[in-house]
């Protein structure tokens, strides 16, 4: 069966002054996959995401969201189409309970509040903290709680900007662990340093150098592809 | 006993202490706290805006003017009763912020600040020079014949009194259920990020537009109440002072808390009628209150209770 593909852009285009920090990209995401992007600092992967969220205006180009053009819909309707975006500088409402970060989002969406909000703290572990203020969480357990915010709100794509930055190995573990749940009900476009994390967890990557696609495919091709290797593996 | 219960009792045994008030308070006082609950009513409303959804407005006397004269002007000139003008003035608080909010809601931080504050000047400005509608510098006195509301002598020291504290209460009540509801976690998550709310499917305009426009009916409910209850609609109580006013009863009884705007209107209130009692520099013992407040209890006064012992306090 051929993938369904749940998000495509096309020629997608945001330059800063002179620098040209996302330049005619064209992407494809399939359902169900999770997908990496990766690239050498600089090469435009947060401002991508964020012209795909809606966080940044495109400047040219087109997304299509399940089939619909979404390129000049505002951030927050891209979020009710299903669009969830976990920041890379951890943004959780720090004087608000833990309870209430994640509330936020279930009611959203129109869940039933208190049932859905305890799941997705049960699921990324957090449940017995529900009533500690946010803030003062550990950097890793803040890390977990963006992602429980992104998870309640049931979307159809999770956007993760660099979820393992500043995390002890033994909490990457449990976020992989995390990510392999996800995937049975949602798309995962993930943007990652760690490359063990990367082709552990990747059906295809996507690499980025200079605001445009470099290359594209496997973990295995992008393993073996020699201008990946010169840009950005190390040789 | 369940958080929810806690909260509710602490809030009603405060407006019953607020009721039995008329009972012993002697006859002075019995205005003055009257005139305290009227504009307690009014900074609970900017409170709402500005503590709850982090909107910093320089120009709630706009609001506070339009319920005001939106009251004082159709008694004067349509000899409306006192009842729909007290609905009129709420209306016109709510419908002023809404125009005022649709633009100014497009600025953020210092320049929402100087927009709000230029949108209440240029209606100051209005009042001020509209002298056949407004009666301009000297304002307009309302005849005690028109203070009636369902058979109650408003000039009277006890229905105004309890005219008063229905607003009050009403108020209060309205204000606590919203602070707890959904809808009051957004505009709290919109004052400690915006741009987090909004990636979690939020439109921030819209939302600090609808509470905007609640504070601005709060401020429309006072303004009219205010000149129903006491005679008088001027164009000084729409002036800058009005604006700045309700910030530092918030502030002094605790952005963010639902019983703040009260004890800070109380507190400014009596510090200023005990002060001139001695002095004639009243104002700057007000001074001397908020300096020693921003150096000890930044966060008000209840604000600074809530941090340090009374955490459940919404």
């Amino acid at each position: 069966m051929a993938p369904v593909t749940l998000l495509e852009a096309r020629g997608l285009t945001r330059h800063f002054g002179g620098l040209k920090a996302v330049d005619g990209v064209d992407f494809d995401l399939a359902e169900g996959e999770v997908h990496a992007l990766i690239g050498p600092n600089g090469a435009g992967k947060t401002t991508f995401v964020s012209l795909l969220c809606g966080r940044i205006p495109v400047q040219s180009g087109v997304i299509r969201f399940d089939g619909a053009d979404i390129t000049r819909l505002p951030a927050h309707s891209r979020v009710r189409r299903g669009i969830a975006y976990t920041f890379q500088i951890t943004q959780v409402f720090a004087n608000l309970t833990v309870f209430d970060n994640v509330a936020l989002a279930v009611q959203r969406r129109g869940g039933p509040l208190d049932g859905d909000t305890r799941a997705a703290l049960a699921r990324v572990g957090l449940a017995d903290r529900a009533d500690q203020r946010a803030g003062t969480l550990s950097y890793g357990h803040q890390r977990l709680l963006e992602i429980a915010m992104g998870l309640a709100l049931h979307p159809r794509l999770l956007i993760l900007d660099e979820p393992t930055q500043g995390l002890a190995n033994a909490e990457i573990d449990t976020f992989k662990a995390l990510v392999r749940q996800i995937v049975s009900d949602t798309t995962v476009l993930l943007i990652e340093h760690n490359m063990d994390v990367v082709m552990d967890l990747a059906h295809r990557i996507t690499v980025l150098n200079f605001g445009e696609v470099l290359s594209s495919g496997t973990p295995d091709a992008i393993r073996a592809n020699p201008a990946v290797q010169a840009a950005y593996l190390g040789g | 006993m369940t958080a929810a219960t806690r909260i509710w009792a602490f809030h009603l045994a405060a407006l019953s202490l607020l009721a039995a008030g008329a009972a012993f308070l002697p006859a002075y006082h019995l205005t003055n706290v009257a005139k305290v609950m009227v504009l307690a009513t009014y900074a609970m409303g900017y409170n709402i805006a500005f503590g709850y959804t982090g909107l910093l407005s320089l120009g709630h006397a706009l609001f506070f003017g339009a319920g005001l004269y939106g009251a004082g002007m159709l008694v004067q000139h349509a000899d409306l009763t006192a009842g729909p003008a007290l609905l009129a003035g709420l209306l016109a608080g709510g419908a002023m912020a809404a125009i005022a909010g649709l633009l100014a809601l497009r600025t953020q931080g210092v320049a929402f600040m100087i927009v709000t504050l230029m949108f209440a000047q240029a209606g100051y400005l209005t009042i001020l020079y509209n002298t056949a509608w407004t009666r301009g510098d000297e304002g307009i006195v309302i005849a005690r014949d028109a203070r009636v509301l369902l058979g109650y002598d408003l000039s009277a020291d006890l229905p105004r009194y309890f005219a008063a504290f229905a607003l009050f209460a009403a108020g209060l009540v309205l204000k606590l259920w919203l602070v707890r509801s959904p809808a009051g976690r957004v505009m709290i998550a919109l004052r400690e990020n915006e741009e987090r709310s909004r990636m979690l499917g939020y439109d921030p305009y819209a939302r600090k537009l609808v509470a905007l426009v609640i504070s601005g009916l709060y401020a429309g409910a006072a303004g009219a109440a205010y000149g129903l209850l006491f005679g008088y609609v001027g164009a000084s109580l729409a002036s800058t002072q009005y604006s700045i006013l309700p910030l530092l009863w918030v502030l002094l009884g605790g952005a963010g808390t639902v019983l703040g705007p009260f004890v800070g209107a109380l507190l400014m209130f009596y510090l200023i009628d005990y002060s001139s009692a001695f002095t004639t520099a009243s104002l700057l013992v007000v001074g001397v209150a908020l300096v020693l407040l921003v150096l000890f209890a930044p966060k008000g006064i209840l604000g600074t209770l809530r941090e340090r012992w009374l955490r459940w306090l919404p």
